[in-house]
């Protein structure tokens, strides 16, 4: 099955941090992207832009509405995911329990619906 | 004749449905792959035992004879479906997923444990994991579920239908976790059993009768899982329910009245149930991997072995309350430790700790730590600070015995500072 791992964590914590423990948690990152690689369980991930760049758009009868994101003010915004393959729940979790924000944030772990092709 | 032989088929069947229509289930649910179809497939399944153990005799064994009777039921069932709705593919998916079943002795237990595991997710809400729990471990009726925890049973109906949506869709499988997981799970399980039996002892709600029933349903269900993972907090946890359950009958007057532990009617006490918890709450300690559940056992092991208020060993209840602060810190374990405290060590020394925790603004809205500091005041004859703590207890006190409790304790003080 697949799972969307959507990382949450405090941006404003985030940015306040110095460079060396940005780099390190980078690192981390990053090693946690090559591990989840050569297992086999990457599908894709990114990182997002801080929510400040965020853009909400809606189609009402035809016209368009865009306005300033982020749609909620909440402590912990969307920063990033991993989508991965595992084999259930039980598997996801583990995978997104070694998700570097784990420790700060937290990974909300979603089901991917699959369709037969 | 013939309804004879009808009256005591059915009568084996109905036997057999008490004894093994919850393994059945487990084994079903790990063959098929699903909650619904295996509930089908059971009903199925002592449906056509009740036709055909008339006929051809009953099998040597029923349990075996109705899993694969369960499992071909449960396949005709796909069949029929997948002819109908062949655009969705779905039942044939399933179908060539079915297993061929292997069925012994272990794989049944072992499928019993599964199913609580799973019932038990932590990625389930608490309330559906106890609806699950007791509607397919336990083979309550959603009816019975709704009932013993006032909820309208279309309300319970609806929370067990998502969560086994829930187990379908987000892929929660039918597994005992590894190793590395259990004491996260198992914590999970004790959690939901614990939670049941509570709603069953604290008669917060609801009539006695069937408050009794959940607790009686909680210990089975303990003693389930003790029989098939003995495991030191499985015991502690058993142990602490029956322990509270022999006191069970002294614990309010006939007339409904609540009864303090220190004014029990101690010749009332379960033995047989006190000889058990005693028993496991010994065998639980002696692992050295026991947590919280075993050591609040063993403090109620302690009072319960107590012939008396007097000649209860309060100091090492008050050691076992230091560990258990050591392992799950929390302010009510503090109270508790601090009433031990005032029995160990005189009222003025427990009150002392009380004061400590209320001026932290911990446990300010609790109504049992102003209740325990109007008992301490009144013990040492402060009879105005006394009334203040009860009137501040009785203030955010609900439930009605607890109240009439207060209102006593009030009545009595009143009278005293008139005197």
């Amino acid at each position: 099955m697949k799972y969307l791992c959507l990382i949450y964590d405090d941006e404003k914590e985030w940015q306040k941090f110095p460079k060396e423990v940005q780099d390190q948690y980078m690192g981390e990152y990053g090693a946690f992207t090559e591990s989840i690689k050569k297992s086999g369980q990457f599908v894709a991930a990114n990182q997002l832009q801080p929510t400040h760049t965020s853009t909400i758009v809606r189609s009402r009868n035809g016209k368009i509405s865009t306005t300033d994101g982020p749609y909620v003010e909440t402590k912990e915004q969307l920063g990033g995911f991993y989508l991965i393959e595992a084999k259930d729940l039980n598997d996801a979790i583990k995978v997104a329990s070694r998700i570097p924000s784990a420790k700060s944030g937290s990974i909300e772990v979603r089901p991917v619906v699959e369709r037969p092709a | 004749m013939e309804n004879d032989i009808s009256a005591h088929v059915r009568d084996k069947v109905d036997a057999v449905y008490r004894s093994e229509s919850r393994r059945v289930l487990a084994t079903l649910i790990r063959l098929l792959g699903d909650f619904d179809l295996a509930e089908e497939a059971l009903h199925d399944a002592f449906a056509a035992a009740v036709e055909q153990w008339a006929e051809r005799g009953i099998p040597e064994n029923p349990r075996t004879w109705l899993i694969s009777t369960g499992r071909f039921k449960a396949i005709d069932r796909l069949r029929k479906n997948a002819r109908f709705e062949s655009a969705d593919g779905r039942a044939l998916d399933r179908l060539e997923a079915v297993q061929t079943p292997e069925i012994d002795e272990d794989g049944v237990e072992d499928d019993r444990l599964r199913l609580i595991f799973t019932c038990c997710h932590p990625a389930l809400s608490a309330d559906a994991q106890i609806a699950l729990t007791l509607r397919e471990v336990c083979g309550l009726t959603t009816e019975e579920v709704a009932h013993a925890f006032l909820t309208p049973p279309s309300t319970l109906a609806q929370r067990i239908v998502r969560a086994k949506g829930k187990i379908r869709d987000a892929g929660i499988p039918y597994e005992i976790p590894s190793r590395s997981d259990l004491p996260e799970r198992l914590d999970s399980v004790l959690h939901v059993i614990y939670l049941v039996f509570n709603e069953g002892y604290l008669t917060s709600r609801g009539t006695s009768l069937t408050r009794a029933d959940l607790s009686g349903e909680a210990i089975r269900l303990g003693r389930l899982l003790v029989e098939l993972m003995p495991e030191p907090e499985a015991m502690g946890l058993l142990a602490l329910m029956t322990l509270h359950e022999a006191r069970r009958t002294s614990r309010t007057t006939a007339s409904g009245e609540m009864v303090l532990l220190e004014d029990q009617d101690r010749s009332l006490w379960d033995r047989a149930q006190i000889e058990e918890g005693v028993a496991l709450v010994e065998q639980a300690l002696g692992s050295h991997r026991f947590g919280p559940y075993t050591l609040q056992a063993a403090i109620a092991a302690i009072h319960a072995e107590a012939q008396s208020p007097g000649a209860t060993d309060w100091a090492q209840i008050v050691g076992l309350y230091d560990v258990l602060l050591m392992t799950d810190p929390s302010p009510v374990i503090e109270l508790n430790r601090a009433a031990a405290v005032a029995m160990r060590d005189g009222p003025e020394a427990g009150l002392a700790l009380i004061d400590a925790i209320l001026a932290r603004g911990d446990l300010t809205g609790y109504h049992l730590a102003h209740a325990a500091r109007g008992d301490l005041c009144r013990r040492l004859g402060r009879v105005p600070e006394a009334i203040r703590a009860y009137e501040r207890a009785l203030e955010i006190a609900t439930q009605e015995p607890e109240r009439r409790f207060i209102n006593g304790r009030l009545e009595v003080l009143r009278g005293a500072s008139l005197r």
